[in-house]
């Protein structure tokens, strides 16, 4: 009756708009199968966590109200009135962590299985994009309770924006709306989080979905070389939409155990006069950029060593964001290329400044 | 060119010396003329006949006295048979029965007070002469108590100052160097065990033990200058000044006629004096602790009015505890506990009124207090039981849940197993 009532539906659209372009992708394309497979479902699941923060962020923009009288208010409200108000809240929270996760881990099976490389450079591009659209999510989103530690931790990430030469002043200020973060910050917050991240978001998204499923799925050079009986593919559909589905449910089962054992804390009120909470730490994504400039000496030869970190940061992401356009040489004898060791260095970099981060 | 810069700079030199020079002058000029040399503290130190208690810190001292300004004499000579000469006014050690006029000579005249501190009391000698350590210096009792017993005569600091005698944390042990011999006040027939006493009483620990200088000391209740025993009607309301609202509700009671009667101290007659305990509810009970039943016998007005404060108090205390106990539970869980936290101060604040309307021996208002108490510690109660439930309906929705998707992953593992093998025979 169902199935009846579904072909019927398909049928009357394609009738009207011709699917056949939809079909053909579903019915043909294929995904590689082999000992690396694994890491094409990180994209998916990255996907996955992106729709639930839509869905949740959607359900807690019904009760939130933006303003330093009302934002703490008001998710105080939700996670203690609004039924299952307490769920969304911390499945957004918790979501937005893992999907940063899985987003790092996206962007390095990516690199190191050079996926990036020609035809892919765009892909690549829009996916970094969209990484660092996803971070800016986490830090507008951040502030969104008005509590302490949200107050303290955008007073300390602006004042960072703020050593940049010439523009970083004004950007700061912009960023605040006001010297100091209060009120109009939170208001501007708000809309960045809600409307003009979401807007950019979807088109960098939308391509690089686009991308994705013009070129198909990449194969590695091991798959490449192998001979065309040797080769094996799984279609996508239904194959491997069923086996994505499974890891997307196990996820999902993941993050209301963490959202219902692991609460995020509310805190206190952000109180401007207050003097600052004992150990604010950013969000675990920016604690190894934070321990990084942290590190730094006041000085460095005659720039403020502040200053020299964030212009490294902005110079590595803008670099390993065209790193698709990077020729460098292939090198038979060495036992790892170039460009893995590089990666390697700056997987082993993040991941020792973060427990450092958080062990000092 | 040369020569002529060489003429300039000296001549520059030349000015800023003498300039500098004349400067320096005006300001040794300007020292001496603010501290006049003392020769009473510099012979008395020189020959190390400086008085035992006496300190640089002295508030005399400070205020740039001289030891003439109050024992007399010409401090501007060297000479002894000058200075210390009767014709210039030298006084000496004053007698013990002569200190209370002796320190009023200044600290009575506003004029030269309010020179010093502008709001100072000059009443002291005055009240001196009220209070019983007054009247028996008068009457010739050496013994007694004169102004450089509490406040010292050569070491003496502002009462707010901690160093000082009379400062709030020491005042108890200032007091007991006098009343705590026993040699001294047996002559007076005062017990010497009131620091002892005090020390372990809700005033002594709060002050001695926890420092907190708000808590009563000796001069709070017994008063400062005018040092008195209490009388039965100063006690209640010594007592009163702080503790308000018991001492209205008493008063207005027939009990405090009958106290008034029979001779019996107010608030002292249940709560002690110095040895003042926290209240305890078994006090208006009919038991071991009761103090009711230390005038009421079984079966009088008295007797039964206890008991049925006392049943009204114990029944709100433990709804109280058991809705505190829950509210404990709620915070432990990470649950919501705004509200019950709001209802329970509420619930906490009936059980104080309760207990202060127990000084209306009004059955009727302490009931009507408890049950306001009651009910509100059943709501918080509620409310409390209501988050421990959501607690575990969450716990087991989410336990219903995973079993879904525990059901629904193992379907979809079949599922893709079962394409697998088809897909196998299928190519073979």
């Amino acid at each position: 009756m169902v199935k009846k009532f579904g072909s019927k539906l398909i049928d009357w659209i394609d009738e009207r708009y011709n699917l056949t372009p939809v079909r053909n992708l579903l019915l043909h394309k294929k995904v590689p199968e082999h000992r690396h497979s694994v890491w094409y479902y990180m994209g998916g699941v990255t996907l996955f966590l992106f729709l639930v923060q839509l869905f949740t962020g959607i359900l807690l923009l019904l009760y939130y109200r933006p303003g330093e009288d009302s934002a703490y208010e008001s998710v105080r409200f939700i996670v203690t009135e609004v039924k299952f108000g307490w769920l969304i809240r911390n499945v957004h929270s918790w979501a937005s962590s893992l999907l940063v996760f899985f987003a790092f881990v996206h962007m390095f099976s990516v690199f190191f299985s050079k996926a990036y490389k020609k035809p892919r450079e765009l892909t690549w591009v829009t996916g970094f994009i969209i990484l660092v659209f996803t971070l800016a999510f986490g830090f507008s989103g951040y502030l969104l309770p008005w509590n302490e530690l949200a107050f303290f931790a955008t007073k300390v990430g602006t004042d960072i924006v703020g050593v940049l030469p010439i523009i970083g002043e004004p950007l700061k200020i912009l960023l605040r709306g006001g010297e100091d973060v209060t009120g109009a910050t939170l208001s501007r917050f708000f809309g960045i989080h809600v409307a003009i991240l979401p807007a950019i978001f979807t088109v960098f998204l939308v391509l690089h979905l686009l991308f994705i499923q013009q070129q198909g799925m990449h194969e590695p050079e091991h798959f490449k070389n192998l001979p065309e009986e040797k080769k094996k593919y799984i279609p996508f559909f239904p194959d491997f939409a069923l086996k994505d589905l499974l890891l997307w449910v196990i996820v999902f089962n993941i993050l209301i155990f963490l959202a219902l054992y692991s609460p995020w804390e509310l805190g206190n009120k952000a109180e401007a006069f207050a003097s600052a909470p004992a150990g604010i730490k950013p969000e675990w994504y920016f604690m190894f950029m934070f321990q990084s400039l942290k590190l730094l000496p006041a000085h460095i030869l005659f720039i403020e060593g502040e200053l020299l970190g964030v212009l490294f940061f902005g110079v590595a992401g803008f670099v390993w964001m065209l790193v698709p356009y990077i020729k460098v040489k292939h090198r038979p004898n060495w036992k790892i290329q170039p460009l893995t060791l590089v990666g390697i260095l700056v997987v082993l970099f993040i991941v020792i400044m973060t427990i450092v981060g958080y062990l000092l | 060119m040369g020569k002529r810069f060489h003429y300039f700079l000296l001549y520059t030199l030349s000015v800023s010396f003498l300039f500098g020079f004349i400067l320096l002058e005006k300001e040794n000029i300007k020292k001496d003329q603010n501290q006049k040399v003392d020769q009473c503290f510099v012979c008395h130190k020189e020959i190390d006949n400086l008085p035992k208690d006496f300190s640089e810190n002295d508030v005399h001292k400070h205020a740039n006295l001289s030891c003439s300004s109050c024992h007399g004499g010409d401090p501007n000579s060297d000479d002894q048979e000058i200075s210390m000469s009767p014709s210039k006014g030298f006084i000496g050690i004053p007698k013990r029965k002569d200190i209370p006029k002796f320190c009023g000579k200044c600290h009575s005249n506003i004029n030269i007070m309010r020179v010093y501190q502008p709001r100072i009391p000059t009443d002291q000698v005055e009240q001196y002469y009220t209070s019983v350590h007054g009247k028996k210096l008068l009457a010739g009792d050496t013994n007694v108590a004169e102004c450089s017993s509490c406040h010292t005569a050569h070491s003496i600091l502002p009462a707010k100052d901690p160093r000082s005698s009379v400062y709030a944390l020491n005042v108890p042990n200032t007091c007991n160097k006098c009343h705590g011999n026993s040699s001294l006040m047996k002559n007076y027939k005062i017990p010497v065990n009131q620091l002892e006493e005090y020390s372990k009483s809700v005033h002594g620990i709060a002050l001695l033990k926890n420092k907190d200088i708000s808590a009563p000391a000796c001069n709070d209740c017994h008063g400062n200058h005018g040092a008195t025993p209490p009388g039965l009607k100063s006690i209640s309301h010594v007592c009163g000044t702080c503790h308000v609202t018991n001492m209205e509700y008493f008063n207005a009671t027939r009990m405090a006629k009958a106290f008034e009667e029979q001779d019996f101290h107010g608030c002292e007659q249940c709560h002690g004096n110095h040895g003042v305990q926290k209240p305890n509810d078994e006090m208006i009970n009919v038991g071991k602790e009761s103090k009711c039943i230390d005038c009421h016998a079984d079966g009088d007005a008295g007797y039964i009015v206890s008991k049925k404060i006392y049943s009204s108090l114990i029944h709100l205390k433990n709804k109280y505890n058991e809705a505190n106990a829950k509210y404990l539970e709620v915070r432990q869980k990470g649950m919501n506990d705004i509200e019950i936290g709001f209802q329970l101060q509420d619930a906490k604040q009936a059980l104080i009124l309760s207990r202060t309307l127990i000084h209306t021996f009004d059955t009727t208002k302490v009931g009507a207090k408890a049950k306001e108490g009651i009910d509100i510690s059943n709501k918080a109660s509620l409310l409390a039981q209501k988050e421990i439930d959501e607690y575990y309906t969450r716990r087991n929705g989410f336990a219903i849940a995973t079993l879904a998707f525990l059901v629904f992953i193992i379907a979809l593992y079949f599922k893709i197993k079962d394409k697998e093998k088809n897909k196998t025979t299928s190519n073979s």
